[in-house]
């Protein structure tokens, strides 16, 4: 089997695979047990398998293992923790901006690399940097308002 | 329940029982769980819901676990019952843990569903707790040697009302069991003087949601567990003809499953490895074509086979008072089949051992799911324990059951611990779908505008009693129930405004095409969307402002209240419907109200809209909703506003873009391609009133929201652009083509 080394959230990890092909996010939830990152479609629909792939948000489904290697990989829990919340993290909490969660990971992850690129952005920048993500509980309203607090922190 | 009479202590009128081990067992480790996070062990703990230790365990250190069988599926239900029962039982809600949904550990309360999470599941464990707080006080007046009724419960101790020490809680009965019988007239506190209930307090899922240490059912796994994937036939009711198991051999460890019948899976401990097979593994299923087709789907419920005709609503003589009106007004609704859509696809564990084991399942009724698993797999259900964990969003029943049933058969045929993952087009395709509603409406006024005659007729897929089919057991070939259960989908359907004569007449079709399922506020969203629509249609033809219109025929306090605040937060103009003026450059805007009481009987919603319609594109964008909502006592002001918000997004959805397509063989909406919802950039600015009645009970307000944005939305279109839609999804080309007709039909009364 294959050997691919990659950075995950800081540091030098590597991961067989039998198929060069295998999404990240299988290796990520079952390799790795980094279990934040969420099956959601598989076809790169849905965004609530987002990471980032060398600071931008990437579709871990639509990202081969092989695609990976050499790179450096963020999770969602490699932004923060609950008592060490990344700033999007910490105002998603503030803004209590979930319901059931589930797209909550990909959310999260847009976000952080959309306020990385665009400091202040503004609401409707917010919207389009999110329109590849759904929330099936329909809180837009609140991830929208928890981006807009991140920026400000 | 059997207890050793040894260890039994009778104190203060209470029953306490040792019971050291009621502490969490961490009997299951979740793997890569770096905080650690663990399951309950069942320990025998009591589960009869006439029993007070059922509901609440106190601990030594002050703090109590709270045991529901009601589950929290994002809607906040976890925090609100904590505040019903802190404030019983005077203590923080932060001390409060809730375990909802374990079968092994839970109350049977029903399932989650109809709006029953706070009138019944928190209600009995508010009166459990009612009767723990008299037993403590009781215990209580017993060590401090003072009559009970000098005692008051607060800040976790029992203490004098008129001050001086007091004794905590926690030393009372901490690590024991209360094992008395709930008292139905355990009085509640006065909810003037609540702290808990009625506060923002935010919910306790989110911190770990927002940092991926949730722990959903999609995480869970055992050892030596075997990741799967069900092969869905190609045809609804195809059977399996033939498998090529060779088809799969270049894929490594991949078992193929088949158990009994057409059913057919893949399973690996290696989930890659599953998702390839399950795309690569070739069978060969016989041609089956049993459906109608989505497309003329209206036609066919009104030429259906009706199984019976039954009138839900009588007052007075509809029909005889519509013929004798000075004008008649008649209008055909159409809401199509949708799917719950949760973003995650269904997944469930099972660890299936002889004729027991455990499965950890999102459903919404874990109860009901054991009855059934057990029945329908030849299970004892005294050794079956189904385990709440948390799932996507589900709406009402979607994939979850469905996927349960397909682990408990992998795990008992294979003997081994199995996982079950659906597919995106699995859960799509597959979760049982609310129906297609249809409705004929046809009212009269008289020569001042009064309504003197409404007549609603729907056309509505028949309910059997029982069960709901498994996916798994029929192509297994099992016998079991084939109950078609879609919730009260009858409700709302006659106008909550004076009329003195009105009907509901339900056609029940025979034949549904699809399985269906409760949806969220199932029913209520197509007959609101007819009612209100219509009811606009009168207000227009009595060329009335839709507000007054229906202000004049209320006399509801409550329903007026809602109305008149949402009409003054939206700074409503007041003038008819459609707006006369045309406006300049591109979009046409307009504004729509819709109001309604929840199941004629529950919360009172009223809600208006501000919408731009693009007449070349035929694209409706909604800029602002405002929201009036009295649901009676408000128990978290912010996740009710959450449901709220929530419900107007999600229903928008369903109003702008929903609909399940399917040919004569499948269902052909299968992913977000084919079955779109909304996205953020479609989501409007939602301001939401709550009106907190703390002289009331509190309803139910998890979906009440969801039924009044489909008529707003819809009177909003025509009061910009004079076109009434009466089918949904108001998708662009409908539209246009919609506003084009209109035009035509103007230019051709111009000529």
């Amino acid at each position: 089997m294959a050997s691919y080394a990659f950075r995950l959230n800081g540091r030098a990890v590597s991961a067989e695979s039998w198929d060069p092909a295998q999404p990240l996010l299988y290796v990520l939830r079952n390799t790795f047990s980094l279990r934040g990152v969420k099956f959601g479609c598989g076809l790169g629909q849905c965004g609530a398998c987002t990471v980032m792939l060398d600071g931008k948000a990437v579709r871990s489904c639509q990202t081969r293992i092989d695609r990976a290697a050499g790179h450096t990989v963020t999770t969602i829990e490699g932004l923060g923790t609950v008592a060490a919340p990344h700033r999007v993290q910490a105002a998603f909490v503030a803004e209590q901006a979930a319901q059931c969660g589930y797209c909550t990971n990909g959310m999260v992850m847009t976000a952080a690399a959309l306020l990385a690129q665009t400091a202040a952005p503004s609401d409707e920048q917010v919207k389009q940097g999110l329109a590849g993500n759904l929330c099936r509980c329909g809180t837009y309203t609140r991830i929208v308002r928890a981006v807009a607090r991140a920026s400000r922190a | 329940m059997t207890i050793a009479r040894r260890d039994l202590l009778k104190a203060g009128g209470a029953v306490i029982v040792s019971f050291a081990a009621l502490r969490s067992a961490k009997a299951f480790a979740l793997h890569g769980d770096e905080d650690g996070v663990g399951l309950r062990g069942a320990d025998g703990k009591p589960v009869d819901p006439a029993s007070v230790d059922s509901f609440l365990a106190f601990h030594r250190d002050g703090t109590v676990t709270v045991y529901t069988g009601k589950v929290d599926v994002g809607t906040g239900l976890r925090v609100a019952i904590a505040q019903m029962a802190a404030e019983e039982l005077g203590i923080s809600a932060r001390q409060i843990t809730l375990v909802d949904g374990d079968t092994g550990l839970c109350p049977d309360q029903g399932g989650t569903g109809g709006s029953t999470g706070l009138t019944r599941g928190g209600a009995d464990v508010r009166q459990a707790a009612a009767t723990a707080r008299q037993a403590l006080i009781a215990l209580g007046a017993t060590r401090l040697n003072r009559v009970a009724s000098d005692l008051t419960i607060a800040d976790g101790e029992v203490r004098p009302r008129n001050g001086g020490a007091g004794v905590a809680i926690a030393s009372l009965i901490g690590d024991k069991r209360l094992a008395i019988a709930v008292d139905p007239k355990a009085p509640l506190r006065d909810p003037a003087s609540y702290t808990s209930v009625g506060q923002p307090i935010p919910r306790p899922d989110v911190p770990a949601k927002c940092t991926g240490r949730h722990v959903y059912v999609h995480d869970f796994a055992l050892p030596g567990m075997l990741h799967a994937r069900v092969i869905r036939p190609p045809s609804l009711g195809a059977t399996l003809v033939s498998v090529d198991e060779a088809s799969v051999r270049g894929i490594p460890d991949v078992g193929v499953v088949r158990a009994g019948g057409s059913f057919l899976a893949v399973v690996s401990a290696d989930e890659w490895a599953v998702v390839r097979a399950a795309a690569e593994l070739k069978a060969t299923w016989s041609d089956a074509r049993t459906l109608p087709g989505s497309e003329g789907l209206e036609r066919w419920t009104r030429s259906a086979a009706i199984e019976r005709d039954q009138a839900v609503v009588t007052r007075g003589d509809a029909p005889t008072a519509i013929a004798g009106a000075a004008k008649t007004l008649a209008a055909t609704y159409f809401w199509p089949f949708q799917s719950h859509a949760s973003l995650g696809p269904c997944c469930a564990v099972a660890d299936i051992k002889g004729d027991g084991g455990t499965v950890w399942s999102s459903s919404q009724g874990t109860h009901g799911l054991r009855a059934n698993l057990s029945k329908v797999f030849g299970l004892n259900p005294a050794k079956v324990r189904v385990v709440f964990l948390d799932g996507s969003g589900s709406y009402g029943t979607n994939g979850g059951d469905h996927v349960a049933a397909d682990a408990v058969l992998l795990s008992k045929t294979i003997a081994k611990p199995v996982r079950v993952q659906w597919s995106r087009q699995d859960e799509t395709a597959w979760d049982p779908k609310g129906p297609q509603q249809l409705l004929d409406l046809r009212a009269g006024l008289d020569g001042n505008g009064a309504i003197v005659g409404w007549d609603t007729e729907m056309w509505l897929p028949s309910q059997a009693p029982g069960a709901r089919a498994l996916l798994a057991a029929d192509a297994a070939g099992l016998a079991q129930e084939h109950g078609q259960g879609a919730g009260a989908i009858t409700q709302n359907g006659d106008p909550p405004y004076a009329c003195a004569n009105a009907r509901v007449l339900v056609h029940w079709v025979k034949e549904t095409p699809l399985q269906l399922s409760n949806l969220r506020a199932p029913g209520k969203i197509a007959n609101v969307f007819a009612v209100e629509s219509f009811t606009d249609e009168l207000a227009a033809a009595a060329n009335a402002d839709p507000i007054a219109f229906r202000l004049a025929r209320l006399t509801d306090p409550r329903a007026i209240e809602v109305i008149r605040r949402t009409a003054e937060r939206f700074d409503w103009d007041t003038r008819p419907s459609p707006r006369r003026q045309r406006q300049s450059g591109g979009a046409l805007i307009g504004r729509g109200l819709a109001y309604m009481r929840y199941k004629q009987a529950e919360n009172y919603v009223a809600m208006a809209m501000e919408v731009g319609v693009d007449p070349q594109s035929g694209r409706i964008a909604v800029s602002r909703v405002v929201c009036a909502h009295d649901c009676g006592l408000v128990v978290n002001p912010d996740a009710l506003k959450n449901q709220i918000e929530g419900c107007i997004v999600q229903t928008l959805s369903r109003a702008l873009h929903e609909q399940v397509t399917f040919d004569r063989a499948r269902v052909t909406s299968v992913d977000w391609a084919s079955y779109p919802i909304l996205r953020a950039t479609g989501s409007p600015a939602i301001d939401v009133i709550l009106i907190d009645r703390r002289d009331q009970p509190l309803l139910g307000a998890g979906e009440a929201a969801t039924a009044p944005v489909a008529a707003a939305l819809a009177n909003a279109v025509f009061d910009a652009t004079g076109v009434r839609l009466r089918t949904v999804p108001f998708t662009a080309d409908r539209v246009k083509a919609a506003i084009s007709r209109s035009s035509t039909d103007v230019a051709a009364k111009l000529r």
